[in-house]
């Protein structure tokens, strides 16, 4: 009888749901701005698109303030391990978004200097094309974010970026033990992942 | 103006000359080129502009090691070559130009061609144990990186996908 009496009071729920639905709409996102998708990051924040408008105004440029990473160009074989570092400092649970062909691909620039796509080495969760994606491009990859953080679960969410503090152990075992450079240790475990055919290092 | 001044002061310094549209060149054997260098420092060519290199691999002396420099009080400008094979190495104009000290850095870098008396020859563009040297053009363009789709091997190569 008591139920009755508190009426609409108390709503039950699963505490994925009513979690993620507080995740999702104060993401803190912070620019890895490194090439031309940068510049429609800046429209994207500003007045005119205005990112605030889906709860993720709260820019801070020190991972240790973020959960949402966004990549915005051309990651370098010389930038990874900092990529690395970066995203392992964000404040968890963390969510990668990556901008712009460059990063997902390494896009038109096939060489040697440009890392084939940043999810060799990190964990990504949406991908935006375009080069550079529009500011609405930009906003719905965050919209998209939102869709997948409502129905992830947590355990999960914990289970995945686990996986990625387990390849940063083993990138420090392999870097001491060869005496190697940071960029070079990426460069041999994704040449050993190509060799297993596995297409990323984590 | 300079290249005749040149030719006075050191005959024979100077192996082959061209210019194009007022754009002077000079080609100088590595022996005579710190004479060379030296003069045009003299003479008021003080801006080093830029050093790079260039890579001719059906050459003997298969690198072209190639330096611009700016005379600022007459705006004259000189480009000057100095031939040299694989494994020979240029003396340094670090000490005469700072500059110099970066765009040797950078050559050496890409090309592999090192520089006598550098004070600190290391790479500046790749990292410390970057296999190889990015812009010569036997060079794979994927650098043999497993990741980088097939077909995108430098001419030079052969289509063979190197591994370092």
């Amino acid at each position: 009888m008591s139920e009755l009496s508190i009426n609409d009071a108390v709503v039950t729920t699963r505490l994925d749901a009513v979690v993620n639905w507080g995740r999702k709409n104060s993401l803190w996102p912070m620019p890895f701005g490194v090439a031309c998708c940068a510049i429609e990051f800046m429209s994207m924040m500003s007045s005119k698109y205005d990112l605030s408008r889906f709860g993720a105004e709260a820019m801070r440029f020190s991972p240790r303030q973020s959960d949402m990473m966004l990549v915005l160009g051309t990651i370098t074989n010389k930038m990874a391990p900092v990529l690395r570092t970066i995203y392992a400092q964000m404040a968890e649970p963390k969510w990668v978004i990556s901008m712009g062909v460059c990063a997902s691909s390494g896009g038109m620039y096939r060489t040697y200097a440009t890392l084939q796509g940043i999810d060799r080495i990190i964990p990504v969760d949406v991908y935006v094309p375009g080069c550079p994606p529009r500011p609405e491009s930009m906003i719905y990859g965050v919209m998209k974010l939102q869709e997948k953080i409502e129905k992830e679960s947590l355990s999960m969410r914990k289970d995945h970026i686990a996986r990625f503090y387990e390849s940063l152990e083993r990138q420090e075992a392999i870097q001491t033990a060869k005496g190697l450079t940071g960029q070079q240790t990426i460069r041999e475990m994704l040449m050993d992942a190509a060799d297993r055919g596995v297409g990323s290092i984590f | 103006m300079i290249i005749e001044h040149i030719d006075a002061q050191l005959p024979g310094a100077i192996a082959d000359r061209h210019a194009f549209r007022g754009d002077q060149t000079i080609v100088v054997a590595k022996a005579g080129f710190m004479a060379v260098v030296e003069l045009l420092h003299r003479e008021g060519f003080q801006f080093l502009v830029d050093i790079t290199a260039v890579d001719w691999p059906e050459r003997e002396q298969r690198f072209d090691v190639v330096y611009h420099w700016l005379n600022l009080a007459s705006q004259e400008r000189l480009r000057l070559k100095v031939p040299v094979a694989d494994g020979e190495s240029v003396p340094t104009l670090a000490l005469l130009f700072k500059t110099a000290n970066w765009f040797e850095r950078e050559v050496f870098d890409l090309f592999g061609i090192c520089f006598d008396g550098h004070p600190d020859l290391r790479r500046l563009i790749t990292w410390d144990d970057f296999p190889g040297h990015a812009l010569r053009k036997d060079f794979p363009l994927d650098g043999g990186d497993a990741f980088c789709m097939e077909g995108c091997t430098a001419p030079y190569n052969n289509g063979e996908r190197a591994r370092a």
